[in-house]
């Protein structure tokens, strides 16, 4: 029998109560009645109505002091402005002209903020393209050392009081019969200059002198000596077969860089069909961003160039019959035969240019090009340019008035001369003479500060103006965004000092234009219209007047006579630099961050020298050295610059402010002192002497340390010659080495067997095409990207620490002497090898630049290694990054080949650490609300502007179509003067992507490491005999 | 009964009982600390003291104020990171592998050194976190269910293989190590004459009463554990080689890896055990427990992996040279030649020929040589994971992007200050945990030690006498 067990007393009798019990769920009666018969709360001093609200109020209490964050007033719009829509930019049409650049652009504005620049497509002077300092105009808006109000004798003050003061004292001046000197930059707007004649009209004593800090005196005079008229023609590089260039960086820095950038890229592309490049040969003591590109580049002292130009001038007039003149031997008078040969070969299809600041040497240029009869092809004297009109000997006389006591008032517009005059404390002694001192600066600058009144001028993009840059170009500015400030343009400041009637400079500008510009036409029949019509299309344009030969009527003998003669010793050159040019954005933190083409080092300027001369005189790079000219020193860097001039040590002007802002003051040295006055010109270069090492060690930041290829297939060149033969010179398909023999690189796949393994493409397929060609490496892009992309600045001190945020870069090599092909023949080993192609050919090594931005790869090494899917694929050919899922391991950055992903080492935004363009509230306005700003410890990198495309998108699709080629657009691709890259779909067959994508010259970066790029290259091609000199 | 030949040395010294253990293994842990131990303590505290205020600094600050840069994203943290990883293998092979190979020499060892496994592998944890660009977010390579929409991690990244190998490696040491303290924490308790001792080892031991139960289940779990840490030997420095091998980068892009990196790292584990027993068993008087005979066996294991190590670089160049591949070749002449190359010989002086003097049976024997060779090799093995790292990724395929790697001050102080907080972690371990597993220790007293074997030999001469 089974054995039962109980568990109590209760259970072996088994009651009925019991049974109750235990069938209940709860062995002892619950008081559950009770409760909700509120016995129980009735004797309770809580009750449930207490209860509810304890939990009511702890609720609401946790919940408040959970709600931490800071609370941003957005403030709507109460009533909607008609033309503004949330997330819908608006363009305006506009011109951008600082003195220096000139360029026709388009603002892009968010909910009334300008943000972004573009390029102007229906002008037929810049046709769309840009710079990076055109770029970077649109942050200086925002610029906190601008001044907020009038000043007056250095305090605030208000526009009433101000007038009132200068009106009084330019009435004193005017009848006390002492001038009135209104001293500006070059100012080709028609409007400003009617004004300036009402205004010289009100004041008879006035005088108005143009000073350019960087002049181009020496050309209008030499055009003045030659064809009786002060004036700078237009050139057109576009019809030139022949170019050469002595010592103009016509694609950096020379008078209209934009324009001849994209003219001489029409020379040099290799695109539909086109199989003829022009010849472009460049004589330099700098190694400059055009000498870089010439195909034949050759090296003199500065001393030594006019009589190069001498020399070519004997050549050519020997054949075509000029008179010749005396001139001194130089050592590239043989390469000087050669070209000119070629010049002659090309007669009527030639350009020659010289940068040179000397009338005589001008006087020469214009005669080479004469006899060559280039003036009815390549040059336009009919097509005046208005772009510089400084005058040197004007302003070297003003200074004698000054000290005479004759000048009563002077007012400073658009220039700096205690800053940029190379003899500036005598000008400021002389300032100290003047009555009166106004200027019409935005900041309390160098001269400003010595001045009784400031007058503070809105930025361009606050402003009205019209501007025409070339005779019969015109060009309407309008403003974007209200006055930030209490500011005033100066034109007005002028009309009100002058009494005149009209209410203001836009009333004004407006009625210019429906009397007079209007009348230039006949299309258009109302006044109002042409207005609206020009303001919409920012330009206005005549029909272009024709070239014709003009009578040469220059003193070559007496030109040649007076030019510098090749001298010995060490020489000093000033030059411009792409980023910083004259210097007056030096307080624009994207153009101080932005490296140099040529030498990749931003933040500083310093003296260049070619390294075996350095190496002769002791330097080393970072050495500090101090140079002398004449009676004045500069102290500053070295460094060791390939491809200079032997003899030959350059800086760049347009650093060493003090007085410009947080971001530009005492970056660098003030070069400026180093220019000399000879003949009533200035002259950028003279003999120097230079003292021994005085420290070591001063920090250069630059962002590539690393200067050739070392061998590798990086940048692909080949000649005009061998390309014309075949069409895939250069540019041999990559072949993989397998145990089956070699293999095409698509041929060898570890997914074979998969059908299109995860790359289906159903509806875009981006890419982009980059020609290295046409890249001439301005650097326009690297800005545009920062506008576009929101990309942090970072500051001298991080880029020495090879962390500068820049999405895409433009790498820049210098060829070696030694290659893996010659290595055996110089009998190097291996080892010897590789420390021999570090090093830059010694005296002229070839540059090719390179723009790299994220690749795109399509089998991205990148999206593999991140632990937690922060950067993906998307099925339109793009590597995303989600910044808000990133961790911050940085696999990524690593496994990627061609190092283009940014980490962000801190937070940049907020930081007073980097004062740059994120931590105040002024700065801050300049981003782009379409890109995220990225946090600390995030990666980033090119997204190929994802919020365009989708934008671009959004736009077609709303128009129930698909998007056409060219509509969608990168911001680098955009900015490009010479259209060097191309963006497109892959999918679109028609889309000019897909074009380039084929042609022989087209690669893959690394194509042999398969990661499969959805951007390519395409091959340089120079056109010059495989190693040959011309 | 277990049997050894008496010609076999001894493996504990000096005659011990079974009380003489408990003696030697408990004095330590119930009396006061000497002024050497005091010593210790407080220049690792500093050291520690150090490392907090480095990673606080970074983590208040951001990664900036390390010397990484665009083209050098790892640097002194990851090499620190393998570094410790592969200082931690000693304890499991000793542990594990010698327990399935029936080694009786390990039971003195295994202890201290699976305790040094445990502390490497948390500061190997700790440069994961600090090397983060968003350390509040570091558990997302974690595959947790989670409610950012279903996003899950990257099971593709040998990041995540990282975590599952380095998280379950330092979990099954962890339980291996604990296991094994229980019947040495209920001998504390015992003898425990305080009473905060009797409560925190009554804590510590779980109930353990040292019946036959008892030691049955726990001659069993040490087996299972044994053989699920066995392989783990094995995997976890393969998955971490694999962080490298599986990339395309120059230098990391080779399938050697996988060994390569597991001899590396049992090279480097019993050097680091090595430095620190031959201070211990000074400092805590553990000369016959912790014998020459050990040192010896030791520095056997040293001279096989060291002279597995040194056939692995040379195999790299000759693939270099073989594979005909520009950048894997410019990758390994640069290591030799390039700037770095301070880094690479210093690495192939300590680690392919000072093991080879082991070669040298006095030498091996050699108290002082031992620990200046075990130094040589902890330095060698840390320059082994800096060239691969630095120099690898600082010259790699654009030479645009090439660039230097210089550390600042917080990096050496949080490598220096993970030194700290592992020995802070070694010398509190040292006070209050029993160093030799005494109970274990004592079942080869009678086949194994300095009496066993002389008992032995007199039976043995006896019985011939007869």
């Amino acid at each position: 029998m089974e054995k039962k067990y109980w568990k109590g007393v209760e259970e072996l009798n088994n009651s009925p109560e019991f049974t109750r019990l235990r069938d209940n769920e709860f062995f002892e009666n619950l008081p559950i009645d009770e409760v909700l018969q509120n016995k129980a709360s009735s004797t309770s001093s809580t009750s449930r109505r207490d209860f509810l609200k304890f939990l009511g109020f702890g609720v609401a209490a946790a919940s408040l002091a959970a709600c931490e964050a800071p609370v941003k007033k957005a403030i709507p719009y109460v009533v909607k402005p008609e033309e503004i829509t949330y997330g819908v930019p608006d363009y305006y049409a506009s011109a951008f002209f600082d003195g220096n650049d000139y360029c026709s652009v388009l603002v892009k504005t968010r909910e009334g903020r300008p943000i972004k620049i573009e390029g102007n497509e229906l002008s037929s002077v810049t046709k769309g393209g840009t710079n990076a300092r055109v770029q970077a105009s649109v942050l200086s808006l925002y610029d906190s050392a601008r001044l907020t109000t009038p000043l007056s004798s250095k305090k605030k003050a208000t526009w009433s009081e101000v007038d009132a003061a200068i009106t009084s004292k330019l009435a004193q001046s005017a009848a006390s019969g002492k001038k009135i000197v209104i001293l500006s930059s070059t100012l080709p707007s028609p409007t400003t200059k009617k004004i300036i004649t009402e205004f010289s009209s009100k004041y008879p004593t006035t005088e108005h002198i143009v000073y350019d800090a960087v002049s181009y005196y020496g050309l209008l005079k030499g055009n003045e000596l030659s064809f009786g008229k002060s004036m700078i023609p237009s050139y057109r590089f576009d019809n030139a077969e022949v170019i050469v260039s002595f010592a103009a960086d016509y694609l950096a820095t020379w008078l209209s860089p934009i324009e001849f950038a994209r003219q001489y890229a029409i020379t040099r592309k290799l695109r539909d069909g086109k199989k003829n490049m022009s010849r472009h040969i460049q004589f330099e003591s700098t190694l400059s961003l055009t000498g870089s590109n010439a195909d034949n580049r050759y090296k003199l002292k500065p001393s030594q160039l006019s009589s190069a130009v001498a020399n070519l001038y004997n050549k050519i007039a020997a054949v075509t019959g000029g008179a010749s003149v005396s001139s001194s031997a130089t050592p590239q008078d043989k390469a000087i035969e050669k070209v000119a040969q070629e010049l002659l070969n090309a007669k009527g299809k030639s350009l020659v240019v010289s940068g040179s600041n000397d009338p005589n040497e001008q006087v020469l240029v214009n005669a080479i090009n004469h006899l060559l009869g280039n003036y009815n092809t390549t040059i336009n004297l009919n097509q005046e340019c208005n772009l510089r009109a400084s005058n040197d000997a004007a302003v070297i006389e003003l200074m004698s008035k000054m000290n005479a006591g004759e000048v009563g008032t002077i007012i400073f517009w658009n220039t700096n001369p205690i800053y940029s005059l190379p003899n500036s404390k005598d000008f400021q002694s002389a300032l100290a003479k003047v009555g009166t001192k106004v200027s019409f600066s935005d900041r309390e600058d160098e001269t400003a500060q010595y001045c009784d009144y400031v007058a503070p001028e809105h930025h361009y993009l606050e402003s009205w103006n019209d501007l025409e840059p070339y005779k019969g170009y015109y060009n309407l500015v309008q403003p974007t965004i209200r006055p930030l400030f209490n500011t005033r343009q100066p034109q007005e400041s002028l009309m009100k000092w002058a009494a005149m009637p009209q209410a203001d400079y836009y009333a004004y500008l407006e009625e210019n234009w429906k009397s007079n510009v209007y009348a230039l036409q006949t299309g258009i029949t109302s006044g109002h219209a042409f207005w609206t019509q020009s303001l919409r299309n920012g330009v206005f344009e005549v029909a272009v007047t024709a070239p014709s030969a003009p009578a040469f009527t220059g003193n070559v003998q007496d030109a040649a006579s007076k030019i510098t003669k090749p001298g010995t010793g060490v020489e000093l050159v000033a030059y411009e630099k792409t980023g910083i040019a004259n210097g007056a954005h030096a307080n624009n933190p994207w153009l101080q961050e932005f490296p140099d083409p040529i030498s990749k080092v931003c933040w500083d300027n310093y003296f260049a020298i070619l390294p075996s001369y350095a190496a002769k005189m002791g330097y080393k790079q970072g050495n500090v050295i101090e140079v002398k000219v004449g009676n004045t020193s500069v102290k500053g860097p070295v460094l060791l610059q390939p491809a200079m001039a032997d003899e030959t040590i350059a800086i760049a002007v347009g650093y060493g402010r003090t007085k410009v802002g947080k971001a530009g003051n005492n970056v660098g040295v003030n070069a400026y002192p180093l220019v000399t006055i000879a003949n009533a010109a200035m002259k950028y270069y003279s003999a120097a002497t230079v003292s021994k090492t005085i420290e070591d060690d001063y920090p250069l930041a630059a962002t590539q340390t690393h200067h050739t290829m070392m061998g590798r297939e990086i940048v692909k060149e080949t000649t005009l010659s061998a390309w014309l033969k075949d069409a895939k010179a250069g540019n041999p398909e990559e072949m993989i080495e397998t145990p089956y023999g070699k293999k095409k690189v698509e041929d060898v796949d570890l997914w074979a067997s998969q059908k299109n393994p995860g790359f289906d493409r159903p509806n875009h397929s981006w890419g982009l095409g980059i020609d290295l060609n046409a890249c001439i490496g301005c650097g326009a892009c690297v800005v545009a990207c920062n506008a576009e992309n929101n990309v942090a600045v970072v500051g001298k001190d991080e880029v020495m620490r090879s962390r500068e945020m820049h999405w895409i870069r433009i790498d820049r090599y210098y060829s070696s002497d030694v290659t893996k092909e010659n290595a055996s023949e110089k009998g190097l080993g291996k080892l010897d090898m590789y420390g021999e192609m570090e090093k830059p050919a010694a005296e002229n090594p070839d540059v090719v630049f390179q723009p790299v931005m994220c690749q795109h790869c399509n089998s991205a090494p990148c999206e593999t290694v991140c632990p937690v899917v922060a950067t993906t694929h998307s099925s339109e050919g793009l590597n995303m990054m989600a910044y808000n899922r990133c961790v911050g391991t940085r696999y990524c950055a690593n496994n990627c080949p061609y190092k283009v992903r940014r980490f962000n080492w801190f937070e940049y935004t907020n930081n007073d650490k980097f004062p740059y363009t994120m931590t105040d509230n002024l700065g801050k306005m300049v981003l782009n609300p379409d890109v995220v700003v990225r946090s600390r410890g995030v990666m980033e990198k090119c997204s190929m502007c994802v919020q365009r495309i989708q934008y671009g998108k959004l736009e077609a699709k709303k128009a129930g179509r698909r998007p056409l080629d060219g509509e969608i657009n990168t911001a680098c691709a955009q900015s490009c003067p010479t259209n060097a890259l191309v963006f497109g779909d892959y999918n679109d067959p028609q889309s000019e992507v897909n074009k380039l994508a084929v042609d022989g010259r087209s690669y893959h970066l690394l194509a042999e490491i398969k990661v499969k790029p959805g951007v390519f290259y395409q091959t340089k091609v120079r056109n010059k005999e495989e190693g040959k000199e011309a | 009964m277990h049997k050894e030949s008496e010609l076999r040395p001894p493996l504990i010294l000096g005659d011990k009982t079974w009380h003489d253990i408990t003696e030697d293994v408990c004095r330590p842990v119930e009396s006061k600390a000497n002024k050497w131990w005091w010593l210790a303590f407080s220049l690792a505290v500093a050291a520690l003291l150090w490392w907090i205020v480095a990673v606080s600094y970074t983590l208040g600050t951001g990664l900036g104020v390390w010397g990484l840069n665009k083209t050098v994203g790892w640097a002194w943290d990851i090499t620190n990171f393998v570094w410790w990883v592969g200082i931690g293998h000693a304890g499991t092979l000793i542990s594990a592998i010698l327990l399935l190979f029936r080694q009786k020499w390990r039971l003195s060892i295994n202890r201290s050194a699976e305790a040094m496994t445990i502390f490497a592998v948390i500061c190997a944890a700790s440069f994961i976190v600090t090397h983060m660009g968003r350390p509040w977010v570091a558990y997302w390579p974690i595959p947790l269910p989670n409610q950012f929409g279903s996003l899950w991690v990257n099971f593709n990244s040998p990041l995540v293989w990282d975590v599952f190998a380095i998280s379950t490696y330092f979990t099954v040491s962890l339980v291996f190590w604990y296991t094994g303290l229980i019947p040495d924490f209920a001998v504390i308790r015992e003898r425990a004459t305080t009473k905060w001792r009797k409560r925190i080892y009554t804590l510590l031991s779980f109930g353990w009463v040292g019946s036959a139960k008892n030691w049955q289940r726990f001659e069993e779990v040490s087996l299972v554990l044994a053989g699920i840490s066995t392989p783990l030997v094995l995997s976890v420095h393969s998955v971490v080689s694999m962080d490298f091998a599986t990339s395309l980068v120059p230098g990391w892009h080779t399938t050697i890896f996988p060994p390569y990196f597991v001899a590396g790292a049992v090279f480097s584990g019993f050097a680091m055990v090595q430095t620190l027993l031959i201070i211990v068993r000074k400092v805590l008087g553990l000369e016959d427990y912790i014998t020459i005979y050990h040192i010896d066996m030791m520095n056997r294991v040293i001279l096989i992996t060291g002279s597995i190590v040194g056939v692995a670089y040379l195999t790299e160049f000759f693939i270099a040279w073989y594979s005909g591949v520009e950048y894997e070749q410019y990758a390994f002449i640069n290591r030799a030649t390039g700037p770095y190359w301070w880094a690479y010989w210093s690495m192939m002086t300590c680690n392919v020929i000072t093991p080879q003097l082991f070669w040298s049976t006095k030498l091996r024997e050699s108290v002082f040589a031992t620990f200046i060779i075990s130094i040589f090799v902890n330095i060698g093995m840390w320059f082994e994971r800096f060239v691969i790292i630095v120099t690898s990724l600082h010259r790699d395929y654009i030479p645009s992007s090439w660039t230097m790697y210089h550390p600042t001050w917080v990096e050496a102080g949080i490598f220096i200050g993970s030194l700290g907080l592992f020995f802070t972690c070694f010398l509190l371990f040292a006070r209050v945990f029993p160093v030799i597993a005494m109970s274990e220790l004592k079942t080869i007293i009678k086949s194994s030690s300095e009496g066993a074997k002389k008992k032995h030999a007199k039976t043995v001469t006896q019985e011939v006498n007869v």
